[in-house]
């Protein structure tokens, strides 16, 4: 059991990184990068949709007829989005506003009915919730790392706190959207030839990377 | 928001095209952004299937939510409900091609299930709300929304094209370079900014 879990982290977090290697869960990664906090929140928001959705598909999983399944995830997600939307509106209302339909978005976002197909209805419930929250953790891990850079680069604060002491000029371009795809192009770049020098390491002959051609919705 | 009433369709045409671009400037159909940008032809097949998709769903999601969702207080249940008036639609233009345009459904038939879950289509619904578009201005707000989209993807395409035989870095080929191709056009999107505000 224990063995299961730390393989299911390690596959999460770097091996398959939902993000890096998958490329999946782009659109609403770059949309709310500019600032940390809303970066925390809908990255806490995505591990609670994708845990327990991966549970309760996990446990449905030989209720759902086959043909039908991919509307049912849909319906099981929607649900659960819907728990996060109101919980935000009523608890985090400034933050609400500022993440817009984003917060809705997560019903879209690929990671989940990827881990869905690609796990939960294959697996017992407990594992298939504890993958889901691993694959959601690699996710805000990565939206962290990305809005840490925007954040510092173009307001020159960390969590809305001012560490901006040396009177730096703050970049607008990292506030907009291109900076997102620079910083996310150069993160997938790192993450891949990193993976293919160390298979260079291993085999003589590396095979031609293959990630992003998974990635179809 | 209250603004929004006064602003020309045409306008919310023109911004949802340059200014406020889908791709380039709200990040949404991301996904199959990225992965069907390979070859020019399917990357303007996917387009106009999206294009399509996109103005259907708007109209029908703004008719819904209009005469349906706010009579009955049903707002917390919008995502449940867009979503399934998306993947019905889907559904209903996949069989209606099939039965009356055969030869267009070969050529867009593997796009059609995929767009049930770009992000885009869902987008779009959730910002007509927000911002309290009119029925005329959500026409053309799906519309732009469709055409910038295609826009977007057939440019990309395009290059991508282009440098496909060329040498990259080691890991830089595929996504990587994508999303830095994606970025440099995004900023020259940037360009047009200023120009018309909508938001």
């Amino acid at each position: 059991m224990m063995g299961e879990i730390k393989q299911a982290m390690r596959r999460n977090l770097w091996d398959e990184n939902q993000v890096l290697r998958q490329i999946l869960g782009i659109c609403s990664i770059l949309a709310v990068t500019n600032l940390m906090t809303n970066t925390l929140v809908m990255g806490l928001g995505l591990i609670f949709v994708i845990s327990l959705s991966s549970l309760t598909i996990s446990l449905l999983r030989s209720y759902i007829p086959h043909r039908v399944r991919m509307i049912v995830q849909v319906f099981i997600i929607a649900a659960y989005v819907i728990l996060v939307d109101i919980f935000i509106k009523a608890q985090l209302p400034e933050i609400s506003k500022a993440l817009g339909p984003y917060v809705g978005l997560i019903i879209t976002n690929c990671i989940i009915m990827g881990r869905a197909e690609a796990y939960a209805q294959k697996n017992p419930p407990f594992l298939a919730m504890i993958d889901g929250f691993f694959a959601g953790l690699g996710y805000m891990l990565v939206i962290l790392a990305i809005s840490f850079i925007r954040e510092l680069l173009g307001f020159g604060t960390i969590f809305g706190f001012d560490v901006n002491f040396i009177g730096f000029q703050t970049w607008t371009i990292m506030v907009m959207p291109p900076a997102a795809f620079f910083i996310i192009g150069v993160m997938t770049w790192a993450a891949s030839s990193m993976r293919l020098s160390r298979q260079t390491l291993q085999k003589p002959s590396p095979a031609p990377t293959a990630a992003g051609q998974q990635a179809s919705r | 928001m209250g603004d929004a009433v006064a602003i020309n369709p045409f306008i919310i045409l023109l911004a949802a095209i340059f200014t406020s671009n889908m791709v380039l400037a709200n990040f949404l159909g991301m996904c199959s952004f990225i992965a069907v940008s390979n070859e020019y032809k399917t990357a303007s097949g996917l387009g106009k299937a999206v294009t399509l998709v996109m103005v259907v769903t708007t109209i029908l999601n703004w008719i819904i939510f209009r005469f349906v969702i706010i009579p009955l207080g049903l707002e917390y249940l919008r995502f449940i409900i867009f979503i399934v008036v998306i993947a019905a639609t889907v559904q209903i233009i996949e069989m209606a091609m099939d039965r009356y345009l055969p030869e267009l459904h070969i050529k867009l038939g593997i796009f059609l299930p995929l767009i049930t879950v770009n992000c885009a289509i869902l987008g779009i619904s959730l910002f007509m709300i927000i911002r309290d578009y009119g029925a005329v201005q959500s026409l053309f707000f799906g519309v732009g929304s469709g055409l910038g989209w295609w826009l977007a993807i057939c440019a990309l395409a395009a290059i991508r094209e282009k440098i496909a035989k060329n040498k990259l870095p080691l890991g830089l080929d595929g996504p990587g370079i994508t999303f830095i191709i994606t970025g440099i056009m995004a900023l020259a999107f940037i360009g047009f900014a200023g120009t018309l505000i909508v938001q």
